[in-house]
């Protein structure tokens, strides 16, 4: 077993709640905040102390750490603060990559002062460069606020930076879109995350959904096929369905979900892949500042999800990689799974790696439970 | 020689959905001791589930309480009575049983259109109607205006009907006195040859189908050997009693203006049909009973197991149901798109509806309907007449003389206010107007003559909905009569569905196909591939519709390393390939069927 783990902790705070959003954040007060990173930095201090989880484990390190949200850059200084308490007790290896989520409507100079030397990548939610669009998304700051945001990050000295971009959004055009991906390729940034707006049960935007002037169902995904050209046409490759970077600057931590690797997450709504298990703490910022312990719900690790993550990136499931992980190629009822969709041009097949294409992470859903089906149970 | 037997008094309950027959059915049992307490849970009477989901009565039963009033102890049997013009001849059976009527009328709503149209069948068995008003404990009560609108709309003196709360029991002994005093007293000969009417009759796994009768005439006790006039099967007499609210009490006979049960090992309820005169074989009745009519079924569908594997549980399940429904009727078909089920037939839309709510739920069977159709007599050019219940039996047209659909005689009953929407909707029904009289200066009696496939596709929901659910409708058929009919047939993906093909009249096959065609657009999930939808009369492509290739599903972010959250997804994506139907290349999910034969509905609501 690999003995490198990513550390994923969570901030439940934002400014203002976006009506697409159905994350685990709220505004929470001044007070709110401070208990929360100090509870963050007692965790961490007890994990050192106790080994937590990994108490069984030998010679661990963690070679990714992620602190997202919600907001962690409306922490202020206490961004920093959490990031150099991991550094200092937990063995964050040296090569590590340190990512912390910015959002441009809460990037304070002492926010940056804070992470400067300890974090290494930022991710920023742009989400549209398009200030109709941003308006609609709820996004309180203008893309000029965004531009000061990568500037200052620049000048922060991270040079590894990601941008959050969507498709589908409200009243969005192929022109807005492309608005949008020149404003991401001309500000030099090294990542870009693509996702597609998802109405979740219960958000402003799923109760109002019959009136949001969303692109239909064919033109979002010509958009989306448009954006994934214009971005290779830029040197950005893809690596999974909604990521694309200049090579060698794939996100290390996000690939360790797609590659079915451990890691341990701290903070409400913080989930964890320890030794075949899944937990989580609850969607409640008081159960875990008063200590409350994450709670097991689910076994991982099997074939099965190994196959269902796999297949959302580019790379998809190969029999080198399945066979050193299993002891066994892929069983072959996936292969004809596949040579049926690669038929109508949704996958690529060799007979040793079954990757989705573009046009196949469009309905990966559909594609991945028909190929995973010949692989396990879910 | 005829005599009053004046300690009985044999009555029914007449009130419209929620006014509180269960409720105040339920207070008398318990005025007249009939139910120990811990027995006693709410609404006894009604004990299927469905029953009480739907607030409507399906099955009648019969209570025989024992009251005690000035010295004298009566025995007063509560007939119970079903609600729905599907069970219309059911019901004139149970009123056919007794002498009075306690009608029921909610304080706070006044008389519905339901209550008036039992009230006038009722008034047709010439029963005496005990006029009460219900729920004065509610703050809406309006018990005068109430009592104003029974004497003006059914034109009952109702001055002093008891004003009661089934709820609180408030004033409900009111209503046994009115019971004694104005519901007479049934008369019967009991020396005369037995003559006992079957008003229900429910099968029981001991003792096979339990018969509910009221006697007319004569006597009966166990060790008889009964006939049934109309079928003409004898039975030996096991056992005769009376029905208590929780058992039933074996007696040693029963006579004239009783009313009581008989088991005799009879294995289906079909030899003990409703209606008809239970007589004795060796000293038998001349004649029966007047109104005895076979319960034929005259809707009739194709019913399928979801899975192929449910075939033989989806048998049993049916010939269970049978035993205890003789109106429903069953044999095997097959079809080339859903393989191996059942042709049902059933006594109209509402029946179809509980048969198939029953198999889901008593069963837990997962199943798929094809649109209800009637029975055509079609002649051949040959001569030969061939009886279709079926679309995919459908000669080939070439071979077709003419056509002939069944005919319904439709009494319509409504407040005058909603005439000209009846009308319309008959009319657009193909309906052929008749007459309207005006039973009062409140209520019509709007009569046509119409087609029986009309009526089952979604008439009796329209006309409910379009005049607030005031009308009520009778319908009997009448005979058959030419008429032009097509066959539509439904190809997905160029490949005829036997299931979804059905016969219309040809002057809507257009825009019926088309309707077809966009619902079936609208119901198909979009796949792989472009999915035509044709809609085919005699070889001839007469709309179309496409379903669009699937080009994007959902690509939610794989959040915080949330993994299970995803696996769920997929899990629920796979139960929904599950639901659906393969044909050929094609999944139609059971919604699709369900919303061919709910087109018409759905067009009241837009």
């Amino acid at each position: 077993m690999k003995n490198s783990l990513g550390l994923y902790i969570h901030t439940p705070f934002c400014k203002s709640k976006c009506p697409y959003c159905d994350f685990y954040s709220f505004r929470g007060s001044a007070e709110d905040r401070k208990i929360y990173a100090d509870s963050v930095i007692d965790e961490i201090k007890t994990l050192s102390r106790t080994g937590g989880f990994l108490k069984n484990r030998e010679k661990i390190d963690f070679d990714t750490v992620y602190l997202g949200g919600g907001t962690p850059s409306l922490l202020g200084a206490d961004a920093g603060r959490i990031i150099g308490t991991a550094e200092k007790y937990l063995n964050v290896s040296d090569d590590a990559e340190i990512t912390v989520e910015i959002n441009p409507s809460s990037s304070s100079d002492e926010f940056f002062d804070s992470i400067k030397g300890k974090v290494n990548r930022v991710s920023i939610g742009l989400q549209s460069a398009v200030d109709s669009e941003r308006k609609k998304l709820g996004r309180i700051s203008g893309k000029k606020d965004a531009a000061e945001t990568i500037k200052k990050s620049k000048e922060a000295g991270i040079e590894n930076i990601s941008l959050d971009i969507m498709i589908g959004v409200p009243c969005q055009t192929f022109a807005s879109l492309d608005e949008t991906a020149d404003f991401c390729l001309s500000s030099g940034v090294t990542h870009i995350s693509a996702y597609m707006l998802t109405l979740e049960d219960g958000t402003p935007f799923y109760n109002m959904k019959n009136n949001l002037h969303l692109p239909d169902e064919d033109e979002t995904a010509d958009m989306y096929l448009h954006l994934v050209d214009k971005l290779k046409k830029n040197g950005f490759k893809q690596y999974e369905i909604s990521n694309f970077s200049v090579p060698g600057f794939e996100s290390r931590h996000n690939l360790k979900y797609w590659n079915d690797e451990e890691y341990l997450g701290i903070g409400p709504s913080a989930h964890s892949f320890v030794d075949g298990t899944r937990f989580s703490f609850p969607r409640d910022l008081k159960y875990f500042i008063d200590g409350g312990k994450p709670e097991i719900y689910d076994t991982g690790g099997d074939k099965a999800e190994y196959a269902m993550l796999r297949l959302r990136l580019s790379d998809g499931i190969r029999n080198d990689l399945f066979s050193e992980k299993f002891g066994e190629n892929i069983p072959s009822g996936a292969f004809e799974t596949a040579k049926k969709w690669e038929k109508t041009g949704h996958v690529e097949q060799d007979g040793e790696r079954i990757s989705l294409t573009p046009k196949g992470f469009l309905i990966s859903n559909i594609i991945i439970e028909d190929i995973t089906e010949a692989v396990g149970q879910i | 020689m005829k005599e009053k037997k004046e300690n009985i008094r044999n009555f029914c309950i007449i009130a419209h959905i929620d006014h509180g027959k269960s409720t105040l059915a339920d207070r008398l049992l318990e005025l007249t001791d009939s139910v120990d307490e811990h027995y006693m849970q709410d609404q006894i009477l009604d004990d299927m589930d469905l029953e009480r989901e739907r607030g409507i009565t399906i099955k009648s039963h019969a209570v025989t309480m024992s009251y005690k009033k000035d010295g004298k102890t009566y025995e007063l049997n509560l007939i119970d009575t079903p609600g729905h013009v599907d069970f219309n001849y059911e019901v004139s059976r149970s009123l056919a049983a007794c002498e009075g009527a306690v009608l029921i009328v909610d304080a706070t709503q006044g008389i519905e259109a339901q209550t008036l149209a039992n009230t006038y069948l009722a008034v047709d068995h010439d029963l005496e109607i005990v006029p009460v008003i219900n729920k004065i404990d509610l703050p809406a009560a309006d018990p005068d205006q109430v009592q104003a609108d029974i004497e003006e709309v059914i034109g009952l003196d109702a001055s002093d009907a008891p004003r009661i709360s089934a709820k609180t029991g408030q004033n409900c002994e009111q209503v046994l006195e009115k019971i004694i005093t104005q519901v007479p007293p049934p008369e019967g000969d009991t020396e005369a040859p037995l003559k006992a009417l079957i008003f229900d009759s429910v099968y029981d796994n001991y003792r096979g189908v339990i018969v509910y009768v009221r006697i007319v005439d004569g006597k009966i006790k166990a060790g008889d050997t009964m006939k049934m006039m109309a079928t003409g099967a004898e039975f030996t007499v096991v056992e005769v009693g009376k029905n208590s609210a929780t058992s039933l009490v074996p007696a040693d006979c029963l006579e004239a203006g009783e009313v009581g049960y008989i088991t005799a090992s009879i294995k289906t309820v079909r030899d003990a049909r409703v209606g008809d005169t239970v007589t004795l074989a060796d000293n038998p009745a001349d004649t029966p009973l007047p109104g005895y009519k076979k319960a034929n079924p005259m809707v009739f569908c194709g019913i399928y197991p979801a899975d192929g594997a449910d075939y033989e549980n989806l048998k049993e399940a049916l010939e269970k149901l049978q035993l205890n429904d003789a109106a429903l009727s069953f044999e095997p078909e097959t079809s080339t798109a859903l393989g191996f089920g059942f042709r049902c037939g059933f006594l109209g839309l509402l029946h179809l509806d509980i048969i198939q709510e029953r198999l889901d739920r008593e069963y837990d069977l997962n199943l798929i309907t094809t649109v209800p159709s009637v029975i055509y007599k079609i002649h051949l050019r040959s001569g030969e007449v061939v009886s279709v219940d079926n679309p995919t039996d459908y000669p080939d047209p070439a071979e077709i003389d003419f056509a002939e659909e069944p005919m319904a005689d439709a009494h319509i009953f409504s407040p005058p206010d909603y005439i000209g929407t009846i009308m319309s909707i008959c009319q657009d029904k193909r309906g052929v107007y008749k007459t309207t009289d005006y039973l009062s200066s409140d209520r019509v009696d709007i009569n046509y003559e119409m087609p029986l496939n009309e009526i089952i596709y979604g008439f009796f929901d329209t006309l409910k909905s379009r005049t607030r659910g005031y009308a009520s409708l009778d319908y009997e058929f009448t005979g058959y009569q030419r008429s032009e009919l097509t066959k539509l047939d439904v190809l997905l993906n160029g490949e005829k569905i036997d299931a979804l093909s059905f016969i219309v009249h040809s002057s809507a096959a257009y825009p019926r196909a088309r309707k077809i065609a966009e619902k079936l657009r609208d119901n198909i999930p979009r796949q792989q591939f472009e999915i035509p939808v044709q809609i085919a009369s005699g070889g001839k492509i007469i709309a179309r519709e496409t379903v669009k290739a699937v080009r994007k599903d959902v690509l939610a972010k794989c959040y915080g390393g949330d993994i299970t959250r995803k696996k769920k997804l997929l899990e629920k994506q796979k139960e929904g390939k599950k639901r659906m139907r393969s044909f050929g290349r094609v999944s139609v999910p059971q919604e699709a069927f369900m919303a061919i034969l709910r087109l018409d509905d759905e067009d009241e609501k837009k």
